[in-house]
């Protein structure tokens, strides 16, 4: 008996030879416990070295290998070939990103965003290292905790047409990052992340809200984003109706 | 550190667990600062678990007298990671060059000079000067067929210092990671034995206690049954495989990590990422069902031979974390010793960096110049215009990944560590054939993997002649043929320097303080 | 941040395609959602001018009404109502997202949320129902 196999469509670009993208075909073999991360390592293990392609830890906490599957964006280490074979699989780079070469895309926007939203600890006074740790109990830790899995992988980006429109959307994770450092007890530097609270911040979120469904790790920046916009709002209320509460 | 813990108490559990070939300098500094380091990155932001009163809580780990471990969730190298990098972005002064791939240390007149790389986005070969460099490229457990490790760890800053003329030390000490998942390798924490998990072989029994680590108690004890060391938990699971006991599967033995008597509440408070790793990856609900693990490769001890202020031979290279090897792991770490060790020597390494950057004389222009010269035609050479081959990079790399595991394996003989010598010096030859079809200059990971089979190669022969020299029992490295601890002949560091012909052994004394070398039982 | 990066004529710009709110089936929902805001703009429209005319001549009023009567404007009314409906529904889905709320330590769960909100409206809309009754009567 034949060994059973599965096609994978993979989307191929050479910047020095392709003007455009174009789709390659790859027959792969089967098997029950792969995922397309593996099938994409066997081409160019075995088949095509020229297949280009970000991965590294398989299993879901780096960030690296967020491509299109089949339309949807995902971690190619999370995708398992059983939930799509037989049929084909249409592997394509993440959309709403410019490809650099195969299934890589540039990541330049999204770092700079990331660092725009100030994720650090900011304090008005720092208190020594030899005084011990700032107290935080764990109803404090719970109410930004899930915010701090964030892997980095973009697939939210990818899922946000808001981003695909208007290039200049702090964009989801950017957001719930920022948020996170709001929302963490030890953090005294809200009112200087006001990136978060401009125009291309959470202004201009609709809330499709695909970006959680796609999240890997559930971190749920679509409620980080509105919470934020309630917080906002709040906050703008009380800086008009309570100025002198600002000190 | 809680009141029931000691400075020394930890520096002992250290030690021992390193089957006293950790350098007891480096073990007493690294037990001062590591309550210092673990509360800067708290205050960086990292979100440690916590006690009701608001403290940093601590928890059981494998071969710690008392509950000293920090945690953030099951998930404590991933936070530090975020809360570092993270920190890291609020200085202008830090700049990165994002995926620039290592290819050699520049080293003139004895001193290091900066680093070439190749920028994966344009393909070209660049010089990085600087005055000092810091290794933390951390292990290469990718030399080995399973093993928790990411594909980005291939030992490349290791092998760079060995090509360089440092010594690469105590490379034989591979830490096998009892609770992996067969097949994939995917590391199931110690945490959930932290946490109160058993051990059971195919017949639900609790083996451990059969290699003197009992009695089993219901809840963890420290150092006894599923909380002793590593390095003895992956031995007992391979003599169980040898009386026949472990389960069978489609990737060879293992045996079950039991967490059902934790209950459904404790696994998701504390272990909520094992549940979902289980249940994505084997399709186990540990909260109903056993786990199945195995031993895999998960650490290197060895690394990068440096001092206890992250000083290597070379003037101008320093090394921390699992990259170096200082030693404070000797010749087996303790779980969660890592992580601290990075804080610690990392703070280190950067200080003696910056000191001796300093004071250092910036390299002349020209002589960098014609340094990265040679080593563009030396790349050009060997991968970016490399013409023919006939072997495939996938072909060599699965052959060391093999011989690896047959002859620097857990349980280790002569006869097999010296086969896989002799296989790794001739995929050495080998890999002078390898064919790289990808001739792109953007984004070429193909020239990149090539260069990292060539790294991993280099810390292979490391691995397995070190391991061949060393003819006793100590940690982790266990031999069959000589299966006790022999500290008259071997209570020292084994030191690897690179030679055409493969690795010239030498060794160094390991530095004893307070703490004489006893029997190592649990 | 990084030194380098990708150079920027060799990057192909991907585009999105104006259908791309048919591509997936949570993107049409959402459209939908949106599109209901027009339906109640101009269902107030109609209703504005419907008090415009009950301002004048109650002859006036009538004949407006009287027009209102027809298929179209029944079907337009209809139309209004269901989306109103689905607009007010996935209000009510995004304010469970907003507001977190907790009994003790539990969560409770987002589609009860909903739900209660949901509750909340139907006796809200069954006492306004019973006033109107009365009024009328």
């Amino acid at each position: 008996m034949a060994e059973p196999t599965i096609t994978l469509n993979v989307t191929r670009y050479r910047p020095e030879k392709d003007r455009a993208p174009t789709t390659q075909t790859y027959v792969v073999p089967y098997r029950q416990d792969w995922v397309v991360l593996d099938a994409l390592n066997h081409i160019k293990d075995q088949m095509d070295g020229t297949l280009s392609y970000r991965w590294s830890c398989r299993m879901g906490v780096c960030g690296s290998c967020g491509m299109m599957v089949n339309g949807t964006p995902k971690l190619t280490c999370a995708a398992f070939l059983r939930d799509y074979y037989p049929q084909e699989i249409r592997v394509e780079p993440l959309v709403n990103f410019p490809i650099i070469r195969d299934l890589v895309i540039d990541m330049t926007d999204f770092m700079e965003k990331l660092k725009s939203v100030k994720p650090w600890i900011i304090r008005k006074e720092e208190k020594p290292v030899s005084e011990g740790e700032y107290l935080q109990t764990p109803a404090e830790l719970e109410a930004f905790h899930q915010f701090t899995q964030c892997i980095n992988c973009m697939l939210c980006y990818a899922a946000c047409p808001v981003y695909g429109l208007e290039p200049k959307f702090l964009g989801p994770a950017a957001i719930a990052l920022g948020y996170r450092y709001n929302m963490d007890s030890r953090d005294q530097g809200k009112d200087q992340r006001e990136i978060i609270g401009n125009h291309d911040g959470i202004w201009d979120c609709t809330f499709v809200g695909e970006c959680s469904v796609v999240c890997p790790k559930h971190v749920d920046p679509a409620a980080a984003i509105q919470r934020s916009k309630v917080d906002v709002t709040k906050n703008w209320f009380q800086s008009i109706l309570l100025p002198w509460g600002q000190r | 550190m809680r009141d029931f813990d000691s400075l020394d108490l930890h520096a002992k559990d250290t030690i021992f667990g390193a089957d006293f070939l950790a350098d007891q300098d480096a073990v007493e500094a690294f037990v001062q600062e590591a309550p210092g380091e673990l509360i800067q990155l708290e205050h960086w932001g990292c979100p440690w678990s916590r006690d009701p009163d608001g403290r940093v809580s601590v928890r059981s780990f494998g071969g710690m007298s008392v509950d000293r471990t920090l945690f953030a969730a099951d998930k404590t190298g991933f936070h530090l990671l975020h809360s570092l990098f993270q920190t890291s972005l609020k200085y202008e002064s830090i700049v990165r060059y994002d995926e620039c791939f290592l290819t050699s240390l520049l080293v003139d007149d004895g001193k290091v000079r900066g680093v070439t790389s190749i920028n994966l986005y344009t393909g070209k070969v660049e010089v990085i000067a600087g005055k000092s460099v810091i290794l933390c490229t951390g292990g290469g457990g990718r030399i080995f067929p399973f093993t928790t490790n990411a594909a980005i760890n291939t030992g490349d800053g290791m092998a760079a210092a060995y090509r360089a003329g440092v010594p690469l030390k105590d490379m034989e000490f591979v830490q096998y990671h009892p609770t992996g998942l067969p097949g994939t390798g995917i590391l199931i924490t110690e945490a959930s034995r932290g946490e109160g998990g058993w051990l059971k072989n195919k017949d639900g029994y609790r083996y451990l206690q059969d290699y003197g680590l009992g009695p089993p108690t219901d809840t963890p004890t420290h150092r006894k049954m599923e909380l002793g060391p590593r390095d003895i938990l992956s031995r007992c699971h391979m003599q169980e495989f040898a009386k026949g006991r472990t389960f069978d599967g489609p990737y060879g033995h293992y045996v079950h990590l039991d967490l059902r008597h934790l209950g459904e509440e404790v696994i998701d408070k504390k272990l909520p990422f094992v549940r979902e790793l289980a249940s994505k990856y084997v399709g186990i609900d540990p909260v109903y069902e056993p786990i199945p693990v195995r031993p895999v490769v998960h650490y290197m001890m060895g690394g990068v031979s440096t001092d206890i202020n992250a000083k290597t031979n070379l003037e101008g290279l320093f090394a921390a974390g699992e990259t170096a090897c200082v030693s404070l792991n000797g010749a087996n770490r303790l779980g969660s010793n890592s992580l601290t060790e990075l804080l610690v020597f990392g703070n280190r390494a950067g200080r003696s960096a910056a000191t001796y950057a300093s004071t250092a004389s910036p390299p002349a222009a020209a002589k960098i110049e014609a340094l990265a010269t040679d080593e563009q035609r030396r790349l050009d050479r060997q991968f970016l215009k490399k013409d023919g081959g006939k072997e495939k990079i996938a072909t060599i790399r699965q052959e060391m990944q093999k011989t690896m595991e047959e002859g620097a394996g857990i349980y280790r003989d002569e006869q097999s560590m010296q086969k896989t010598c002799n296989t790794l010096r001739a995929l050495r030859e080998r890999f002078k054939n390898i064919i790289i079809e990808d001739r792109d200059s953007t984004f070429n990971t193909e020239v990149m993997n090539a260069l990292e089979l060539d790294y991993m190669l280099d810390v292979a022969e490391t691995v397995a002649n070190s391991a061949l020299r060393r003819k006793e029992s100590r940690g982790s490295h266990t031999r069959t043929d000589f299966p006790k601890r022999d500290d008259a002949n071997f209570l020292k560091h084994t030191l690897a320097y690179r030679t055409p012909d493969g690795p010239r052994i030498e060794y160094l004394p390991v530095t004893i303080t307070r703490w004489q070398p006893e029997e190592r039982k649990y | 941040m990084s030194a380098v990066g990708p150079d920027p004529a060799k990057l192909y710009h991907q585009k999105i395609p104006a259908t791309w709110w048919l591509t997936n089936r949570s993107y049409f929902l959402f459209m939908l959602r949106e599109l209901s805001s027009v339906f109640i703009a101009l269902f107030l429209v109609v209703y504005l001018c419907q008090l415009y005319q009950l301002s004048k001549a109650p002859d006036a009023y009538n004949a407006f009404t009287q027009k209102l009567n027809s298929p179209g404007w029944i079907f337009f009314h209809l139309v209004a109502l269901l989306f109103a409906l689905y607009h007010s529904f996935t209000w009510f889905q995004s304010s469970a997202v907003v507001l977190p709320l907790r009994i003790g330590e539990r969560l409770i769960s987002r589609p009860i949320v909903t739900a209660l909100h949901v509750g909340a409206w139907a006796v809200v809309s069954v006492i306004v129902l019973i006033l109107f009754l009365a009024l009328k009567s």
